[in-house]
């Protein structure tokens, strides 16, 4: 069974196709990174599977539940809200601009949604996410506000903020695209350390080596349509032409 | 007139203009927040009946306004509008805020970042959580200096009640000014409005300062 399984996915704004029939599936403990240029459909990709966005046609299924399915007129019906609820508990999102929020501190962001959707006892959310925040470096800066750390700092509570609903399939959407090189560093080793714990995770990345590096698979897209797909020697060394564009454009 | 005389009087007044600001402020602020969200609704028709209503009420007179809920009863439905006076001010003052509330309401929800409703979704907030908790908290910083502006106006506005001959302070001050052919009532006004206005700074400036944690 996938954790996670998205089917022939084809998605336009207005008259842009942005996706052009799509399929990932992602088993357990892989970590899948997206890599290909911007305007691409990476982020869209990622907006569907996280339910932030709405997909025209193609399925989408959690842990082999049905979140959307094709329709007998041809489009994806989504599953009712009471099912989609129950399904969201399965996977979190890291954002590029980290969304943190700004009126809560460091710890309030981590427990919020635990405490308040999950209507967990508060003793024992805490305890735990003590615990995230000492795996990500940030155990002293539980009382801060997220205006008062750095953008790596800030990306690492957001980490947390996901991993303390403990979900099934955690993404990232350009994690470190708002850090500079120093700040991407820290934030990478901490999602390292997540791929080394068999954390289920699909990233789009620009980071290159990293993707190559952490990666079970790799797919590169381009223009709606998946490019080149596998592990990342097959990807990074294929003779794929826009796969080999791209790469030179980054090398140069 | 003695000085205390008339004093004691304005003091009556006064207490008049203070019922008018606070009852304003209870009615007008929450029933501001409904209005802004209807403005905001997907629903075209519900926006647009809004839109128009926020148009009409900021685009004529609050004087006007208060003698049209004052009036309308009787030349409506021939109904008695005795003992109607003070609720006609309320209500009118009421409607004639949150319409201008409900603006500052929607200027503040639209600065809050989309990314803050996606990340609450993705933790699995409902809508109504997602607002509570996470967007109206950050409204409230955001237009707390505009609102306090609304406040010190409602303070000098609270005035306009003399046209439904109400006996608030300014309407009191101008009897005893016409009858005593004296300029001392306007001067005890100007200083009550003034330094009630310095009260209403203080106290926004506190509110402002507690809420600059972030």
């Amino acid at each position: 069974m996938y954790y996670v399984e998205l089917k022939n996915v084809e998605k336009s704004f207005d008259d842009l196709e942005v996706l052009k029939g799509i399929s990932v599936s992602v088993a357990e403990g892989e970590v899948v990174s997206i890599i290909g240029p911007s305007g691409s459909g990476k982020s869209t990709l990622l907006r569907i599977a996280t339910l932030l966005e709405t997909m025209d046609k193609g399925e989408l299924y959690y842990m082999g539940e049905a979140a959307a399915t094709m329709g007998p007129d041809n489009r994806t019906v989504y599953e009712k809200p009471v099912k989609i609820k129950e399904l969201k508990k399965d996977f979190g999102l890291v954002f590029q601009n980290f969304n943190l929020f700004p009126h809560k501190s460091v710890l309030n962001n981590i427990i919020e949604a635990p405490v308040h959707v999950q209507k967990r006892d508060k003793k024992e959310v805490i305890a735990e996410a003590r615990e995230l925040l000492k795996k990500m470096g940030l155990e002293d800066k539980e009382d801060y506000y997220p205006s008062q750390l750095s953008g790596g700092q800030q990306q690492r509570v957001a980490i947390a903020r996901a991993l303390a609903l403990n979900p099934k399939v955690l993404y990232f959407d350009e994690p470190t695209s708002a850090l500079d090189p120093e700040l991407t560093g820290e934030v990478l080793k901490v999602i390292k350390a997540l791929a080394e714990q068999k954390m289920t995770m699909v990233i789009v990345t620009h980071e290159m080596e990293f993707a190559r590096n952490i990666s079970d698979r790799v797919i590169f897209m381009d223009k709606g349509v998946i490019a080149c797909e596998g592990t990342p020697e097959e990807v990074f060394n294929s003779d794929n032409t826009r796969m080999q564009e791209f790469l030179g454009k980054l090398q140069r | 007139m003695a000085f205390d005389v008339m004093l004691r009087q304005l003091a009556e007044g006064m207490l008049g203009s203070v019922l008018i600001f606070a009852l304003t402020l209870i009615f007008s602020l929450p029933l501001g927040l409904l209005v802004a969200l209807g403005r905001m609704s997907k629903n075209k028709i519900l926006s647009g009946f809004i839109g128009l209503l926020i148009s009409v009420l900021r685009g004529t007179p609050l004087m006007l306004q208060l003698l049209v809920v004052y009036f309308f009863p009787y030349y409506l439905f021939g109904w008695s509008i005795s003992g109607w006076r003070f609720p006609a001010i309320i209500v009118g003052f009421s409607i004639n805020y949150a319409a201008y509330f409900a603006e500052i309401y929607r200027s503040g929800i639209e600065a809050v970042p989309k990314g803050q409703w996606e990340a609450a979704q993705i933790l699995g907030y409902s809508k109504s959580q997602t607002f509570m908790r996470i967007i109206l908290p950050q409204v409230i910083k955001i237009i707390l200096p505009a609102i306090t502006n609304e406040i010190i106006t409602l303070v000098k506005d609270t005035s306009l009640a003399f046209s439904l001959s109400y006996m608030e302070m300014f309407t009191i001050a101008k009897q005893i000014a016409a009858s005593n052919t004296t300029f001392t009532p306007f001067v005890v006004s100007a200083v009550f409005y003034y330094v009630f206005n310095l009260l209403v700074a203080f106290v926004m400036r506190h509110f402002e300062k507690k809420l600059s944690y972030y």
